[in-house]
């Protein structure tokens, strides 16, 4: 049975550069000889990942299904040699598209002058990729929102992708960017990104930069943090989730369509689209020579992560618990009191590696983890693989639907309303066509969202 | 991969000018060792095979043949621009880019502005359009000029709303000096508030540049160097060094080390544009982030470590004190003072070794320390830059858009009122033809709106932080 195929849109410096590590980590997990399981598993493994992500070429080299997106031609040009360099897979020789000039960190650029320009080209492109899958899952969109192509460029071709691919997936890999000091105006392209790709995407997969920068400095024992260990971080958290799995409990059979079975696990509602990810163990090679793990322990941690909204498993808050079952919430949540319980719509496990059939995952089953409008049965899924994940015997992964996000978006619209107050750099914007009934458009959009999730 | 013309207007200005093509050969042939004509060279270069007779032998690829600066020079006297076609820079440039009188301004914004403007507009319009046609995606025009004189500031100024008209996608930055205030030009007042009001109207980001802090900047390398500080690799002339080709003659002036230090402000912004990174930052990315407000766009820069703008070699200081100098008085290119006042927005370009922890860890250590205008609390835009300055491991260019320029503009102001109070002089500006009283008054108009508008920003800084109510969702 083949797997389906997903095919990415790598946008913008951002998108580009995470891209390449995604790939990069997919194809050495797969020929990973340390996958700790029989060789005819192992092969199994490997080509229901092939199939998922990479075309062939003659010569063997894999190919990843992949369209390069830029406005300028220095990290496209990078990405592509870095790839061709690894001599273990490619990026296909016209998969890519670049311009000249950048967006200039202007959403409005990317997305009302850039994208209705380059949409054709765009999308030939796509539609070159698709031609080679036999059949099409959907398709990973990788941005950033913080910028201008990735953000602006990015929430264009999603909507193209809606309007050309009606019946395929579309799952945006959002990099939310520093809280401070990348591009000082993330906030305002941030609201416009997010509140486009609510309308266009069906879930948005988010990656918190400050998040994968404290698992660099803390779980990885990095001291010069650089962009590359950031985003092979990033890189890590989407393989974990996508790298194939068994379809059912004691199947032997890798799943045929993980972005959609993902989508039905996680996305019971439209109004709920925002997911995270977190991973258990994570650390350096050189710690993980010496460290054994129990199942046990790692979903105990991972669970507690859960709840008290940690990142990681370091200065998790064992305080915090959930209430009794069954025992009504008190009062809705306001928006200035910390979140602590952080309560979920739906969450899926996916573990990997020795005695997998063994772990009890009992813990993530409890009602009160649950908003009370869904029913454990149906809001908690679980994938496994007696196949190790990048050298690790055991592994964690954790995909949810969860207020995890509530924070950090309401900071978001909260700093770019106070900036719209002040009518601060709305010329920028309006010079390209996006008015402020627009940004009021967003921000309508993006409370409601923040309210949905903090009456959870 | 986008390109920039550089368009140098007076004695000043192709001064400096001629430093930043000198440094500019030497950091591209630095880090591209093999001759190539590569992407980052055709930034501020083209490829030109010589032997080819007639204009359009641009070579696009390959060896390089012999480059040709992308620039116009325009000088209303002859004396500075011989000199560089009789100087080592001379096949950088070729007569078809210069734009000369032998009369001069005589310190006249108006004589610059009206007069030479008028007469020169079609052949500056028809330079600029040669100089567009060889670019296949001209992204920025960078002006350089000074502010007291006549012809940088009156037909530099005039220059820049004949760029605006013609190439209204193409973004203009220019880089201002201002005398010190012991100009010995007794108009520059009239000129400088003359010229302000045509920066704030046409231009897309002015990077104004102190006199008098240039020379105190080379007085502290100077100091620095002397004093034995930096260890004994150091030869205390090599300073002068770095340009020395350009301009031989003036070599014991400190004019030539100052000029070297806006040439490498220049350089130091569009780096990021040019080479490699991690963390790119195209040159429409400095006015996108650095500018809230259309007239408010006056960035103060500063570049660490000083070392670098010298050509000496000293072992590297620590890494943290190159991001707090950017932020201390005595190294910015104006004389102000930006951690006593509000910033609306700051810019960190880095270049060199410098890995994104590095910028993150600073960031977080000096913010404390600095003052936010309350809507931008987080207004840092970065960027890293592989390539580092030649002969250094890293530097750092800040951009401030911050209030601080604005006792500076006051006391422009005040010198100007001192002269216009007493009428004084005016009789030779107004004798020009298409120049009327009404100039001055609205160039004094537009100079005090702009500093109410700081005013305005630095009243907030004494207020509570306002908490500005949301959007309310029924639910």
């Amino acid at each position: 049975m083949v797997s389906m195929s997903i095919v990415t849109v790598q946008l913008g410096q951002c998108g580009n550069q995470i891209g390449f590590e995604v790939f990069n980590t997919l194809l050495n997990d797969s020929h990973s000889p340390q996958g700790l399981c029989c060789k005819r598993e192992n092969e199994l493994y490997q080509v229901s990942c092939k199939e998922r992500f990479f075309s062939e070429e003659e010569n063997g080299v894999p190919i990843a299904r992949a369209v390069l997106v830029d406005m300028e031609p220095k990290v496209i040009n990078q990405t592509l040699s870095k790839a061709a360099q690894s001599g273990r897979w490619k990026y296909g020789q016209h998969s890519y598209f670049c311009q000249k000039q950048g967006s200039g960190n202007n959403w409005a650029y990317g997305y009302s002058v850039h994208g209705p320009k380059h949409e054709e080209s765009v999308m030939n492109l796509v539609q070159k990729e698709v031609e080679k899958c036999d059949s099409l899952s959907g398709f990973f969109i990788i941005m950033s929102m913080a910028g201008g192509t990735g953000s602006g460029l990015g929430a264009f071709v999603t909507q193209s992708l809606q309007d050309q691919y009606s019946n395929s997936l579309r799952m945006n890999q959002i990099i939310w960017p520093y809280g401070t000091g990348e591009v000082i105006v993330q906030n305002y392209n941030s609201i416009l990104t997010l509140s486009h790709l609510y309308r266009s995407s069906d879930a948005l997969l988010v990656h918190e930069n400050d998040a994968a920068h404290k698992i660099c400095a803390k779980l990885m024992n990095i001291k010069q943090i650089s962009f590359s260990d950031i985003n092979q971080v990033l890189a890590h958290q989407l393989g974990s989730v996508f790298q194939p799995t068994y379809s059912t409990e004691g199947s032997f059979h890798y799943r045929r369509n993980p972005l959609g079975d993902l989508m039905e696990s996680l996305v019971p509602h439209p109004e709920f689209k925002m997911l995270g990810v977190r991973n258990i163990p994570q650390m350096s090679e050189s710690s993980l020579a010496y460290s054994t793990f129990t199942w046990t322990g790692l979903l105990k941690h991972l669970r507690q992560m859960l709840i008290s909204n940690a990142k990681m498993e370091e200065g998790i808050d064992w305080q915090v618990q959930p209430h009794f079952s069954g025992h009504p919430t008190l009062g809705k949540m306001s928006l200035n009191k910390e979140l602590h319980f952080n309560t979920s719509i739906a969450n899926l496990v996916i573990l990997r590696g020795k005695d997998v059939h063994s772990a009890d995952l009992g813990g993530f089953k409890d009602p009160a983890l649950y908003t009370s409008w869904l029913d454990p049965v149906n809001a908690f899924s679980v994938w496994k693989t007696q196949r190790a994940f990048c050298k690790y015997e055991k592994s964690a992964a954790l995909v949810s639907n969860s207020q995890f996000l509530v924070k950090p978006l309401d900071m978001i619209v909260g700093k770019a309303w106070s900036m719209f107050a002040s009518k601060a750099y709305i010329h920028q914007y309006t010079k390209f066509g996006v008015e402020e009934e627009d940004f009021l458009d967003s921000f309508t959009l993006l409370e409601q969202v923040i309210a949905s999730y903090c009456n959870l | 991969m986008t390109q920039s013309v550089v368009v140098q207007v007076g004695q000043c200005g192709n001064q400096i000018g001629c430093c930043f093509w000198d440094l500019a050969l030497r950091e591209h042939a630095a880090v591209n060792q093999k001759g190539i004509y590569d992407e980052a060279i055709s930034s501020f270069f083209r490829n030109v095979d010589t032997r080819v007779v007639g204009d359009g032998s641009s070579i696009s690829k390959g060896k390089i043949c012999s480059l040709k600066a992308r620039a116009v020079l325009i000088d209303m006297e002859e004396g500075v621009v011989n000199e560089i076609l009789q100087g080592p820079l001379r096949d950088v440039f070729d007569s078809k880019q210069l734009i000369t009188d032998i009369s001069g301004s005589g310190n006249n914004w108006a004589v610059g502005h009206k007069v030479f403007g008028s007469r020169y507009q079609e052949q500056i319009v028809e330079k600029l359009r040669k100089a567009a046609e060889h670019c296949d995606c001209l992204q920025c025009f960078f002006i350089i000029h000074s502010m007291g004189g006549g012809t940088g500031s009156g037909l530099g100024t005039f220059l820049l709303k004949v760029l605006e008209d013609e190439f209204p996608e193409v973004y203009r930055f220019v880089t201002s000096i201002y005398p010190s205030s012991e100009d010995d030009v007794i108009t520059s007042p009239y000129n400088i508030i003359l010229a302000m009001k045509e920066l704030s109207e046409h231009a897309d980001c002015v990077l104004p540049i102190d006199n008098q802090s240039l020379f105190d900047i080379i007085s502290k390398i100077n100091l620095m160097v002397n004093s034995g500080k930096l260890g004994s690799v150091v030869k205390p002339n090599s300073l002068v060094t770095s340009s020395a080709g350009a301009l031989k003659k003036r070599q014991e002036k400190p004019f030539d080390a100052m000029n070297n230090i806006v040439a490498n402000l220049l350089l130091n912004l569009t780096s990021s544009a040019r080479f490699e990174g991690s963390l790119n930052m195209d040159l429409n990315e400095i006015s996108m982030n650095l500018v809230p407000f259309p007239q408010l766009h006056y960035l103060v820069s500063s570049l660490t470590p000083l070392y670098t703008l010298a050509d000496v070699h000293i072992p590297p200081r620590r890494l943290d004190q190159m991001f707090s100098d950017a932020f201390s008085k005595d190294h910015q290119l104006i004389r102000a003072d930006p951690k006593h006042s509000l910033y609306l927005a700051c810019a960190l370009m880095v270049r060199g070794n410098v890995q994104l922890s590095d910028l993150r860890r600073n960031i977080e250590r000096l913010k404390p320390s600095l003052q936010f205008v309350s809507w931008n609390q987080e207004g840092w835009k970065t960027s890293l830059c592989a390539v580092p300055p030649v002969g250094h491991s890293h530097s750092l260019l800040a951009l401030a858009n911050n209030t601080c320029v604005k006792p500076t503009f006051i006391e422009l102001r005040e010198r100007f009122m001192r002269l216009y109070k007493k009428k004084a002089h005016l009789h030779h500006y107004l004798r020009v033809e298409g120049m009327e009283e009404s100039c001055f008054t609205q160039a004094l108009s537009s100079l005090s709106t702009l500093i109410e508008e700081y005013d305005q920003l630095d009243a907030t800084k004494s207020m509570p932080m306002p908490d500005v109510p949301r959007l309310s969702i029924a639910v």
